[in-house]
């Protein structure tokens, strides 16, 4: 039976480390949703999302009284947006009519994000989905709840560098038209390669067309509790050190997989995944970069940052992946600027830098997340940083992804204010050398020898 | 059996057991096992209960022992043992 050290120790982690199930994210597929009238299409939409997750909230509610872990936010995920409205819009205003039918779903529901305003054009696109891509700016503009994200690469197919070029487009037009905010329509957009079909985290979150009609995919998360256990292991070698992160881990994740069997045993929804990601908040000790500084690093870009980010994700993985009956999603350490305290201080101070975020991408899930650049960095630069994620993320066979938020009059050293989870960052500088005639030669980069693999 | 875990932690005061086992006697409730230890005038107390007769109603009852923590000014929780078994048990 449980002893009472035990029991102290899950609740210590639950009320001083912040253990939390991070997302439970209910997947449905709108694709028998589609027609080709606008307006029959939205209906569609609005009848299955509301029908589909009206008790998403209240099972969310329910699992956290039961259990005393917080269930921090519900979302909901659907089938790409560009795939569904093909057939119906004809124009931008068409496909924000779907963002703004989505948005009032995910109010009516009561969930915070509703991703899937998407479009998968990794090897090219349709000219519908170049309208969808041009539609995301107003989208974001006049929607609050609905996050999008575009697929602009993969191992397989390359990198689709018209979608790289026009993205710097879409991320310059979308801060201008939410520059009262901070631009914070950009921290709702993501470009991704390799992105996953499972996905419960947003931005990038999109139920992929091999899903099935309707699925629970669960985010843990936990830094709090593996630095806590991190303050333990001073002076222990790394062989130690690995086996203390694997254990917490592996601790973390059972949470995580309760929350998915009991979630899908009370919806009568299939248990798709646990995404095995140590997510950050803004809170004090929710932080990846205070699990680095355990590590025994001064500040996270600090020499040796990348390698013990390597570790910690390896670590996490091979904890996680035993707690969990099935794993997917993106399953790493994230490692956003604004949502994660120790990281903005450290980006405050120049300890560390766009450069050394990307390298740390290599090692990590998932990508340049979060990072506010001046207001008027210009759409190549942009693209050039993102078509340079985007080849890591081709080259090395992993998920990788931009969010940067151009923050409109803002400029090195002022700070922009998402409030929130999304959390607050410092203007980190760009390098200015220009890019635009590379990022303009159209086309696709092709995928790399490695990939042929039949 | 459908067990649940009840965790008592604050300052120690007269009363406190006696005010949780009559919540849950007019629930019929039964208590399986108490253990408790006081260390520097703080109480810590473990309850694993027979949860069975509220297992449908489990969440709101949940909701009334941490409110009733709030009267006595004692954190108290009351969980599924799903939790521990699922952290602590291979």
């Amino acid at each position: 039976m449980i002893n009472l050290y035990e029991v102290s120790e899950t609740n210590h982690m639950i009320e001083s480390e912040n253990l939390d199930v991070r997302t439970i994210t209910l997947g449905i597929s709108l694709l028998d949703c589609i027609s080709d009238s606008l307006d029959r299409l939205c209906d569609n939409i609005y009848s299955k999302i509301t029908a589909y997750a009206k008790d998403l909230v209240r099972v969310g509610d329910q699992i956290e009284a039961e259990f005393g872990f917080p269930v921090v936010n519900k979302r909901v995920a659907i089938t790409p947006v560009s795939i569904i409205g093909a057939s119906s819009c004809h124009t931008t205003a068409d496909y924000v009519r779907i963002a703004e039918t989505l948005d009032r779903a995910a109010h009516d529901i009561g969930v915070n994000f509703i991703g899937g305003y998407s479009a998968l054009v990794s090897k090219d696109m349709t000219p519908g989905e170049e309208l969808f891509i041009r539609s995301i700016p107003e989208a974001l503009e006049r929607t609050e709840r609905v996050c999008s994200s575009v697929v602009a690469g993969s191992s397989k197919t390359g990198i689709n560098m018209d979608v790289v070029r026009l993205m710097g487009d879409i991320i310059v037009e979308t801060a201008h038209r939410t520059k009262e905010d901070d631009s914070i329509g950009c921290a709702k957009l993501v470009v991704l390669c390799n992105a996953p079909d499972d996905n419960p985290f947003m931005a990038g979150a999109f139920l992929g067309v091999t899903e099935g009609d309707c699925v629970i995919n669960v985010g843990v998360s936990g830094p709090g509790v593996v630095r806590h256990a991190l303050t333990q292991a001073h002076g222990l070698n790394f062989k130690e050190l690995c086996d203390v992160i694997k254990k917490t881990a592996f601790k973390i994740t059972r949470i995580g997989q309760l929350a998915a069997e009991r979630a899908s045993q009370e919806l009568h929804v299939p248990f798709g995944i646990v995404d095995l990601s140590l997510a950050p908040t803004p809170a004090v000790g929710d932080s990846i970069a205070d699990i680095l500084q355990e590590m025994g690093l001064e500040s996270a870009g600090a020499p040796g940052t990348t390698a013990a980010l390597a570790m910690l994700n390896d670590q996490v993985k091979k904890g996680g992946v035993m707690a969990a009956s099935c794993v997917g999603g993106l399953s790493g350490a994230f490692i956003p600027v604004s949502e994660d305290r120790a990281m903005i201080e450290a980006a405050a101070e120049g300890a560390i830098t766009i450069e050394k975020l990307e390298a740390m991408t290599c090692v990590c899930s998932v990508g340049l997340d979060m990072i506010a650049i001046p207001g008027d960095t210009g759409a190549a630069t942009i693209s050039g940083i993102i078509a340079d994620e985007m080849a890591i993320g081709m080259v090395n066979g992993k998920t990788t992804a931009v969010r940067i938020i151009p923050v409109e009059g803002k400029n090195v050293g002022d700070f922009a204010h998402f409030g929130g989870l999304l959390g607050d960052a410092p203007v980190m500088p760009v390098n200015r050398k220009d890019c635009s005639e590379f990022v303009n030669r159209g086309g696709r980069i092709p995928a790399p020898i490695h990939s042929f693999k039949n | 059996m459908k067990r649940a875990v009840i965790t008592v932690v604050g300052k120690d005061s007269v009363g406190i057991i006696a005010r949780i086992c009559s919540y849950l006697a007019d629930r019929g409730i039964n208590i399986l096992d108490i253990s408790q230890t006081i260390v520097g005038g703080y109480f810590n107390m473990m309850m694993i209960i027979d949860a069975t007769p509220i297992d449908d109603s489990f969440a709101s009852v949940a909701r009334d022992i941490k409110k009733l923590g709030v009267e006595l000014g004692m954190d108290i929780h009351c969980q599924k043992e799903e939790i521990f078994e699922s952290m602590h048990r291979i």
